[in-house]
């Protein structure tokens, strides 16, 4: 008796389904494709569970894209950039990774978004001898560098940040420290050299809290963090968590522990979020999130405020490090297929002979022993100040 | 091997082996297909996985969330043996394999007594506190942030170092498992579990061991997924924990249900039509391909409850 | 620097385990509400969550509807889309296995999260709290005002469920269809619409959840999943279909945690529960409360 009602079903579910991809299909047509366009592979993880990462990548290195094609291309090449979406997923990153390498035949990968994938197909690319530059923090997707030929990354390692961290530190007298971090690469890897690096300073880490990347509720670390005479905290996660710390470090009622967070925080978004609480986190930033405090004589200022601009209004959202990664890798590349051409080892080689390449994080100089280029002075130690960043002292 | 039914799932696999083996000659000439081998790979990869899976749950009517904790066990193991020990994946793997067996064991024994949600609940559970050690003992695994530089495979002096090259070789496995399964469902021991499927007190009734039973294929499974590990380990040649969360054992769930767990071949066609789906397929629909995605697994499940493979069993 | 006592530590841990756990216990009972009437486990109750505290801030804040109206407003769209749910996915496939129709839900989950990614974005959500912000000190410890909401909210869902169930037709009706369909059938109680009064009834559940959340916890669009596993862990720990149990169960599972954290290891704290729940499990396999009689009897 219910076939009548049944089939209405099947007709409303197919009649959805049809609609939905020929909107779809329609909406994404390819545009036609001009002569001997340049190609640039690149891998974000525009959605998932690292999706905070991806998204502003591929809106900036869209953004960049259109940009140059329509002043005309690489010396009068088109730009053609062909963006996957890895999910934050290991298999997938490798999939598309193999695709843009055989199928797409790039001459240059961009990305991936975060440090496992990235790690993840840095061998598929030695093998295929494709340049990648990766826009992940880890510091093993560029050493030992001679397994890494092939393998560039703008993000700055974490060794720097935590350097940045533990000199201000240092300069405020603080010798205790609690550190929390969340159980993903990203935290994995800054609790790593957190923990390598504090002797040099003189700081002993009293307290090691780790929590994951969607836990809800940061209290029973803190009040862990409360009990060890601690006198400083870093947190260092990425996404919702780190807006959590500010939050239930506020409640506790720490406000005498000052509280550092990792370059991740490095989303205007953050303080909005944590709204008053925020007020006094302190964090290393690079100078893409500060533009407008650097000084007009800076290096940088020139670079960071055209591109904050741009993008702030074509997306009408504020700009994030990440975003910065993004301008970073394909700049270095397209300035290398307008030197060299699309000729991978040709690729290859001019990217490890630049120097002095002024980007959103920094001036990189990269070298036969130094595929990222940053230092830890490409780092600016910030304070929330009246909801928004400010140099701290 | 002497039932009708034996001999035609004998004859499925002939033809499957001969498609498998022109494959690569097809879609390498196809400049649009090239990558296909690729994503065959791991098709070949999960379909290992599945077929255990599909045998847990098509033969013997029991669930299994956990499956992916025994996928990263296999992993794991193959992987720190020779990365970090020097092993050759030829000795590493048998060790993964037999361990996640044993663990299989002790697991399966008081998880499979559970019914239903509540086996459902322990094999999940099971799962996401392996997830936990898995990032957790960071001096073994590398944590969240990996393990790297892990070696491949070599036969003798002939390195597998092509995509190519692994597929004959994941595939070889494929087919070496389905031979065994295919003998597993057709022998006595078969016929057993399809009989706790039906009912499992009519069954004990009769003198069939059943628990035995039920153990014995849940330990077959998860060694079935500890190879599939170690084969994933040394193609990716990097292992991160989130390969082997809660979700890919959801993930390996959908794609025996939406195959069909009737059968070793619905596991089979899930896999493929997943893995294709979610790795180019929906790549069309740029953003919005987890929804195309959740509408077609929805759409399946609906109008084909008994998976993809009921079509092929009305032709 | 000021350290704190080690019982107020105690007692934060409490404090936090019992925020947590009333969450996981509401989640866990939007679990049983299905599962009783169908004996389906709604994997897509973690996304009710999620679209509860998203559709909140879209109102409440977006909006700038006053509390109360916002309240009722999310709420009745997530009953809507919850009944939806039932009508386009799980009405259509009813004679299908249950492992099916374990899939669908997963199905409707991914849906529902995909479709939220789109209306939302990525960014998580803030929503400002019922009441003072500001912390107060019990005992050494610090309490949010907002965690008191949540244990009022949690005690007044199940007073009125109760209540439901115990006082009204509709609420026996329901119990009745759940204990024998065929029975309750005969008896003049429309089955079909028990079910999806069951998942209305559980998505408004969620949503609550969600709505009382996230003023602490923010909320995002891939929220759903981790607390839906919870929830399910609480409501197998309790015993499938018992009421009580899973509330005690979720206040459990969140105190394990939140102890665990603090005493032992933060990282492995999600592991402690669940090596507590597959111990309790092998020694009683329906759950802490569900005795076999219980189940059979699907009693409150």
């Amino acid at each position: 008796m219910n076939k009548r009602k049944n089939s209405l079903v099947i007709a409303l579910w197919v009649g959805i389904f049809v609609f939905l991809s020929a909107a779809l299909t329609f909406s994404y047509a390819k545009k036609a494709e001009a002569k001997e366009p340049y190609k640039v592979g690149a891998i974000f993880s525009v959605t998932g569970r690292a999706s905070f990462l991806g998204e502003p990548e591929k809106k900036t290195a869209e953004m960049i894209a259109e940009r140059i094609n329509a002043a005309g291309g690489i010396n009068d090449h088109p730009l053609e950039l062909i963006v996957y979406d890895d999910e934050g997923d290991a298999t997938k990153c490798n999939v598309a990774m193999k695709k843009l390498i055989n199928q797409d035949k790039v001459a240059v990968v961009i990305g991936p978004s975060t440090s496992g994938t990235s790690l993840a197909i840095v061998s598929v690319a030695e093998r295929a001898k494709i340049p990648m530059i990766s826009c992940a923090a880890s510091k093993n997707i560029v050493m030992p560098v001679e397994k890494r030929h092939w393998v560039f990354k703008v993000a700055g390692s974490d060794i720097h940040v935590s350097q940045r961290i533990f000199a201000h530190m240092k300069s405020k007298g603080i010798t205790k420290v609690a550190i929390m971090t969340g159980t993903t690469g990203f935290g994995a890897s800054g609790r790593e050299e957190l923990l390598a690096f504090a002797s040099q300073f003189g700081i002993s880490i009293v307290a090691d809290e780790r929590y994951g990347p969607k836990d809800s509720d940061l209290t029973a670390q803190l009040t862990k963090i409360r009990g060890t005479g601690a006198q400083a905290i870093v947190n260092w996660s990425i996404g919702p968590t780190q807006v959590l710390a500010v939050k239930n470090w506020r409640a506790l009622g720490m406000n005498n522990l000052p509280l550092y967070q990792s370059h991740g925080f490095g989303s205007h978004k953050n303080i909005e979020l944590c709204g008053k609480d925020a007020e006094g986190v302190l964090c290393p930033l690079a100078r893409v999130n500060i533009g407008r405090l650097l000084p007009d004589s800076h290096v940088q200022k020139e670079v960071v405020m055209k591109y904050t601009d741009a993008y702030e209004k074509k997306y009408k959202e504020p700009i994030s490090s990440f975003g910065g990664h993004a301008w970073d890798s394909i700049n270095v590349a397209v300035k290398a297929l307008e030197t060299v051409g699309p000729d991978r080892a040709k690729i290859r080689d001019f990217i490890e002979q630049l120097t002095g390449f002024v980007g959103q994080h920094g001036v990189f100089n990269f070298s036969a022993t130094d595929h990222n280029g940053l230092s830890k002075d490409d780092l600016e130690m910030v304070v929330v100040k009246n909801g928004d960043w400010a140099l701290a002292d | 091997m002497t039932t009708t039914a034996g001999k035609k799932d004998i004859r499925v696999l002939i033809w499957l082996v001969a498609g498998i083996a022109i494959f690569p000659a097809l879609v390498l000439n196809v400049p649009s297909f090239r990558h296909y081998v690729d994503i065959m790979v791991f098709v070949g990869i999960f379909s290992l996985v599945n077929i255990g899976l599909s045998l847990v749950m098509g033969y013997t009517g029991q669930v299994s969330l956990g499956q992916a904790a025994f996928f990263g066990l296999g992993a794991y193991v193959s992987g720190i043996l020779t990365a970090k020990f020097g092993w050759s994946p030829w000795a590493a793997i048998p060790v993964g394999v037999v361990l996640t067996g044993m663990v299989a064991f002790v697991v399966g024994v008081p998880s499979l007594k559970l019914k239903g949600h509540y086996l459902a609940m322990a094999t999940l559970g099971f799962g996401v506190i392996l997830y936990v050690v898995f990032n957790e003992e960071v001096a073994l695994t590398g944590g969240p942030s990996g393990l790297a530089d892990i070696p491949g495979i070599a036969i003798g002096p002939w390195e597998i170092d092509t995509s190519l090259k692994y597929y004959y070789l994941v595939w070889a496995f494929v087919f070496a498992v389905l031979l065994f399964s295919i003998n597993v469902i057709h022998s006595r021991v078969g016929r057993a579990l399809r009989s706790i499927h039906g009912s499992e007190i009519a069954a004990n009734a009769m003198g069939v061991p059943t628990s035995s039973y039920k153990t014995r294929i849940f330990v077959i499974s998860a060694v079935y997924a500890s190879l599939a590990g170690a084969l994933y380990t040394h193609y990716m040649t990097f292992l991160s924990p989130s390969s082997f969360d809660l979700f890919w054992s959801i993930k390996f769930l959908m794609m025996v249900v939406v195959g069909g767990m009737s059968s070793i071949w619905g596991a089979l066609l899930g896999t493929c039509l997943l893995t294709y789906l979610s790795n180019e397929w929906l790549h069309m629909f740029h953003d919005f391909d987890v929804l195309i995605y959740g509408l077609v697994l929805l759409l399946i499940i609906m109008f084909l409850p008994k998976g993809l493979v009921s079509l092929a069993r009305k032709g | 620097m000021e350290g704190i006592s080690f019982s107020s530590q105690l007692i934060q841990y409490a404090i936090t385990g019992v925020t947590v756990g009333s969450i996981y216990a509401l989640v866990a009972i939007g679990f049983n509400i299905i599962y009783n009437v169908t004996e389906i486990i709604n994997f897509a109750q973690g996304e009710f969550v999620m679209l509860g505290g998203l559709f909140m801030v879209f109102f409440a804040t977006v909006m700038q509807i006053p509390l109360l109206l916002a309240f009722f407003l999310t709420l009745t769209v997530v009953i809507a889309i919850g009944v939806m749910m039932e009508r386009f996915a799980i009405f259509p496939a009813k004679n299908a296995s249950v492992l099916t129709m374990i899939i669908i839900t997963i199905a409707c989950s991914i849906l529902l999260k995909g479709a939220a990614m789109y209306g939302w974005g990525k960014d998580p959500f803030m929503l400002a709290p019922f009441s003072d912000r500001k912390a107060f000190v019990f005992v050494g410890a610090a309490v949010f005002p907002q965690s008191l909401w949540i244990l009022g909210t949690t005690l007044i869902v199940v007073f009125l469920l109760t209540f439901f169930y115990k006082r009204t037709r509709f609420g026996r009706a329901m119990i009745a269809s759940s204990d024998n369909p065929d029975a309750a059938q005969l008896m003049g109680i429309d089955v079909k619409t028990m079910v999806m009064v069951s998942f209305g009834l559980s998505a408004a559940v969620g949503a609550v959840a969600g709505i009382v959340i996230t003023p602490i916890s923010l909320m995002e669009y891939d929220r759903g999943a981790l607390l839906g596993l919870k929830g399910f862990g609480a409501a197998v720990l309790g015993g499938l279909g018992h009421f009580y149990g899973a509330v005690l169960a979720g206040f459990m599972v969140g105190l394990m945690e939140s102890f665990c954290a603090g005493l032992i290891s933060s990282g492995y704290k999600d592991a402690a529960a669940l090596v507590v729940l597959l111990l309790v499990l092998f020694l009683r396999p329906s759950g802490l409360f569900g005795s076999k009689e219980v189940m059979k009897m699907k009693e409150f």
